[in-house]
């Protein structure tokens, strides 16, 4: 196996291009698991930690711009846990500290999974995932990026380069249901803003995390409307029912932290 | 932590909390565990596993596998020179299978290769025909469906006679009058989930030829000399060929008591006269071991108006798998245990387990004791409520202790403090609730941010219960050590005990330098090679069986080396047996001799829990414990165990349950089998009861295994009291609370 580390985007997008078999890898927290486990013999890896251009976050023009190689450990931390709560709070359910240390928003992103916990916080903050290739670049809305079960847009020769996201500094929060007190996949979660209108967003609880969105006025039938935008199923971790059900309560108490 | 823990160096005798042995080195990481061996040209060895839990197995076509670059040997059960099954009490299951495979992972063929990766290429090329059979997957059916073993390999050994097919052992006992009626009754059925060891360390072990036709096998178990015995024979070796070596052990619980890599690694070995290495990957360690018996429990408590247990009457049934391991003797411990640590004249119990096409069962720490005890407590509970009784005034009156008896009729000769642990775990400072508005990490649901303080519920439990030490029903079990005094005044000592995390090293330290007055003890390594058995690290037994040898041992050099003008070098092993036991009568349950068991341990532990009863998450606040614990040799490592052992049954009532479709594990990850971190697990509070037990070495008893037998029902029982739900089976789930 081949493993290639471009030293700039420009490199990196080229060799993406070259080799659109190399699976690109930041933390590794989930291309590791895989090699692993032997479920994944990739022919080469795009090793994207040297690549400068995606790391860190920035303020532009009322947005955030988040680089895919941002960190959870990152996220959690001031300034940017105050201008993006639910992400934060959704960082700090990640996994353990090495997990955090390592994973990225950007391999959340990749990996697409219908638990993937950066996903929902940034759902609700109309989130637009960038996209490059040697072709150049475009925007994707968050909702129309991932388009299934661990599947999302990207082409062959395309890499993730990172997130805008609006919505900071509004009311928002993010939860998850585990049958443990910390490291736990979530069997549902939940990320809602108060921000002119109300915004939810659930993962673990259909095929992709989805957004659910109302006026102000509709406070007392959301948590009703998001249980039933809903299709989970039984599997080892919980029962569709109990998704169904956590979800009620869920937003009954996140619209109760964000309009007090 | 209390003044217990803090060590006191002088000579490290027995009583003193002296700092393990392999501490410092594990937390630092330079432990070498029995999946960091290596050996000049090694091979990797790999197992080829049945991806059915029922089948028929016609040919088995290997020829693709064997020419593969790297590859060195590809085995069947064709290629098995001695015994083609062993078994850790009956030699039911084959070493590789042939005719038939039983449950989901048995092991079908073996792969050697220069590298694992080309073992695992190998491995897929191999074509095995199976034919997919219905598998038996329902407990309660098991008696009504086709024979698994139509040779019924456990009959014939003094058990009852039951015709019924599939059964690997049933008992009944009976005591008094089984009619007898109370005032109150109270009932309730009862189902345990299957609970795994998760020892973090998984299957591993190197096997090295030595060149004459024999083998070494260093690996991680909790008994070197049975698995040399169960080894041997299935190579066509004699014992001595076969020496057995303990390698770094990442945790057992029970489950490295059945053989896992051994006779694999050894056949390997010979075949290719290179030494070989396997290490199964977590998946494989899920089924590559035994787990602990799921089981239903129907219990009926009848009581006098006062509270008075008038006749207790119990049905449990559990579900052994595929092969029988040590499930007889998981059958017996529930049926002995099933009214748990109270008195009373008349029961009927009858206690059966069946093989089934589910992962097979056998040994787990409190081993039979456990499921009982979460249906014995529930009851107590129960009759507590129905008679207005408080339940620890309901405990104490029913409590057993000395000169009392079980329901087989054995009286309690040694210590057996019931009353005691109860008051002094009743009598614990429950902590206060922490105000609101708090850290999420502090409420239930934790890191996930759930509540903070919506539907929040705090509800304090309280459960007994007990378990015998050593093994029982007539088995001849006895622990060797051998004891060198050296010219320099320093000795060494050598003892096959398996060091599986329980401390049994500083023990026999600690024991000889008691013995000795020297402070220069070394332990020899733990072998098959240079002392006899030291039995099984397992039955809360090792600490007592260990410190009598060693003492035996220490004072025989002694005497020895009194004898010979106190300057020539000693060398001598002596063996230490406990008190003799007798069987059960196979009819009646009834002791046939003085005692089934040789003695008991008993603990009382009270927990507090705050439930979000909407979202049905848990998070446990407190546990104070009081504990039965004979003599401490090291009070520290004696409050490790209670706090691992507390973790044990705490994930056991919240949490860890291996969950099966059809016979094929579902969760067999870390990711999905979850077992507690620190967000789940509170301190323990503990307190050691010491009340020198007379049969055994310096009054020891062993503490291991009575935390996880008393907590799972302890914290269950605060999950009753903040939810007012009935709970009636572990591991509770969130639906269970929010009542879906
Ligand atoms: C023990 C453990 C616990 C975990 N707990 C959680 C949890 O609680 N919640 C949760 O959501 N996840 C969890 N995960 C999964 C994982 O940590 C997250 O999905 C994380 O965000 C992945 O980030 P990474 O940088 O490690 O991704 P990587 O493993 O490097 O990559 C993941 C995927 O994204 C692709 N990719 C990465 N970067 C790019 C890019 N710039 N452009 C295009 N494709 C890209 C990769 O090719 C791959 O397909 C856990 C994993 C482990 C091992």
């Amino acid at each position: 196996m081949d493993v290639l580390t471009p030293r700039s985007l420009e490199q990196a997008l080229r060799l993406k291009a070259e080799r659109p078999d190399a699976v690109p890898i930041q933390g590794g927290t989930d291309v590791m698991v895989e090699l692993n486990f032997d479920r994944a013999r990739p022919a080469a890896l795009l090793n994207l930690n040297e690549v400068a251009e995606l790391r860190g976050w920035s303020r532009q023009n009322g947005r955030v711009w988040l680089g895919s190689g941002l960190t959870y450990a990152e996220a959690m931390e001031r300034p940017l846990a105050e201008a993006l709560p639910a992400l934060a709070e959704a960082a700090r359910t990640v996994g353990g500290p090495q997990i955090r240390n390592r994973g990225t928003i950007g391999g959340n992103l990749g990996t697409a999974s219908p638990a993937g916990d950066a996903l929902p916080p940034l759902l609700v903050c109309g989130a637009e995932v960038k996209i490059a290739s040697v072709r150049g670049e475009r925007i994707v809305p968050l909702p129309d990026f991932v388009v299934g079960p661990k599947r999302n847009v990207l082409a062959e020769d395309e890499l993730i380069l990172g997130v805008s996201v609006g919505g900071t500094e509004s009311r928002q929060t993010f939860m998850k249901v585990g049958p443990r007190n910390a490291m736990v996949i979530a069997v549902v979660s939940l990320a809602v803003r108060v921000d002119g209108d109300l915004r939810a967003a659930f993962g673990s609880a259909g095929p992709v995390p989805t957004l659910v969105r109302a006026g102000l006025g509709d406070v007392d039938s959301f948590p009703q409307r998001v249980a039933e935008a809903a299709s989970p199923i039984d599997d080892v971790r919980g029962t569709a029912s109990y998704r169904r059900h956590a979800l009620r309560i869920l937003t009954r108490r996140a619209l109760d932290r964000c309009l007090v | 932590m209390s003044e217990a823990t803090v060590p006191k160096l002088e000579l490290g005798r027995v009583g003193e909390s002296l700092p393990r042995v392999d501490g410092i080195p594990k937390v630092t990481g330079e432990f070498a565990y029995s999946s960091d061996l290596q050996a000049a040209g090694m091979l990797w060895g790999h197992t080829v596993r049945s991806p059915h839990a029922h089948a028929r197995v016609g040919t088995i076509d290997i020829s693709a596998a064997v020419g593969m670059p790297g590859v060195h040997a590809v085995l069947t059960h064709e290629d098995i020179p001695g015994e083609k099954r062993y078994g850790l009490e009956f030699q039911d299951q084959p070493v590789l299978a042939y005719e038939r495979v039983r449950y989901f992972g048995e092991p079908v063929a073996l792969v050697a290769a220069e590298h694992p990766e080309q073992a695992r290429r190998a491995a897929e090329r191999i074509r095995v025909e199976y034919e997919p059979l219905e598998p038996l997957v329902d407990p309660e059916r098991a008696t009504e469906a086709e024979p698994l073993h139509p040779d019924r390999p456990t009959m014939g050994h003094g058990y009852r006679d039951d015709p019924r097919p599939n059964i690997v052992r049933s008992l009944v006992i009976r005591q008094g009058d089984p009619a007898a009626e109370g005032d109150v009754a109270v009932s309730g059925v009862y189902e345990i989930g299957i609970q795994d060891q998760a020892f973090l360390g998984p299957e591993s072990g190197l096997a090295v030829p030595d060149g004459e036709g024999g083998v070494d096998v260093y690996v991680a178990t909790q008994w070197l000399h049975v698995d040399r015995d169960q080894v041997a024979p299935c190579l066509n070796l004699k014992p001595e060929q076969v020496r057995i070596h303990l390698a770094g052990v990442g945790g057992a619980f029970g489950g490295r008591e059945d053989l896992s890599m051994q006779i694999h690694g050894a056949l390997l070995a010979l075949h290719t006269n290179r030494p070989v290495k396997i290490v199964y990957n977590r998946e494989e360690s899920f089924v590559g071991h035994i787990h602990r018996h799921p089981a239903k429990i129907w219990a009926e408590h009848r009581a006098s108006r006062d509270g008075r247990l008038v006749n207790v009457r119990v049905r449990i049934l559990l579900d052994g798998g595929a092969y029988a391991s040590s499930s007889t003797a998981v059958t017996s411990n529930a049926a002995s245990f099933a009214v748990g640590p109270y008195a009373v004249d008349n029961a009927l119990i009858e206690s059966t387990c069946v093989y089934t096409n589910n992962p097979p069962c056998g040994a787990m720490r409190g081993f039979g004791a456990v499921q009982v005890c979460f249906a014995h407590e529930a009851q107590m509970d129960k009759l507590a409520e129905a008679l207005d009784i408080d339940p620890i005034e309901l405990r104490l009156l029913n409590a057993l202790g000395p000169g009392g008896s079980l329901p087989t009729g054995q009286t309690i000769t040694g210590t057996l403090p019931v009353a005691d642990v109860i008051r002094r775990a009743a009598a614990l400072d429950v902590p206060e609730a922490e105000e609101l508005p708090r850290d999420p990490m502090r409420l239930p649901g934790g890191s996930g941010n759930t509540t903070r303080g919506e539907g929040v519920r705090r509800g304090v439990g309280f459960a007994v219960g007990f378990k015998n030490i050593g093994y029982s029903e007539g088995f001849d079990d006895y622990t060797a050590a051998r004891v060198q005094l050296h010219a320099d005044g320093s000795a060494t000592v050598h003892c096959a005990a398996a060091e599986v995390g329980q401390g049994v090293a500083n023990v026999i330290l600690q024991v000889a330098r008691t013995e000795l007055g020297v402070r220069d003890v070394a332990l020899a390594p733990h072998t098959t090679a240079t002392v006899d058995s030291a039995g099984s690290a397992s039955a809360s037994r090792m600490t007592w069986m260990v410190s009598g040898a060693v003492r035996d041992a220490c004072r025989a050099a002694l005497e020895e080396w009194d004898k010979k003008g106190r300057s020539l070098e000693v060398d001598v092993e002596r063996i230490y047996r406990h008190p003799r036991t007798t069987p059960l009568d196979p009819e009646t349950g009834q002791v046939t001799g003085e005692r089934a068991h040789v003695a008991y341990a008993c603990a009382a532990m009270r927990v507090v829990a705050e439930v979000d009863v909407e979202l049905g998450l848990t998070r446990v606040v407190w546990i104070g414990t009081a504990q039965d614990v004979g003599h401490a040799v090291n009070p520290q490592a004696v409050q490790g165990q209670i706090e691992g052992g507390t973790a044990q049954g705490l994930g056991l009532a919240l949490m860890e349950e291996i969950q099966t479709r059809d016979g094929l594990i579902t969760n067999a990850s870390f990711t999905d089998y979850l077992i507690p971190t620190t967000l789940d697990m509170p301190p323990v509070v503990s307190e050691l009861i010491e009340e020198a037990e007379p049969d055994a070495p310096y009054g020891v008893k062993g503490v291991g295994e009575p935390p996880t037998v008393v907590s799972t029902p302890a914290v269950v029982a605060a999950l009753r009291a903040a939810t007012g739900r009935e709970l009636s089976r572990v591991p509770v789930r969130p639906d269970d609370i929010v009542g879906l």
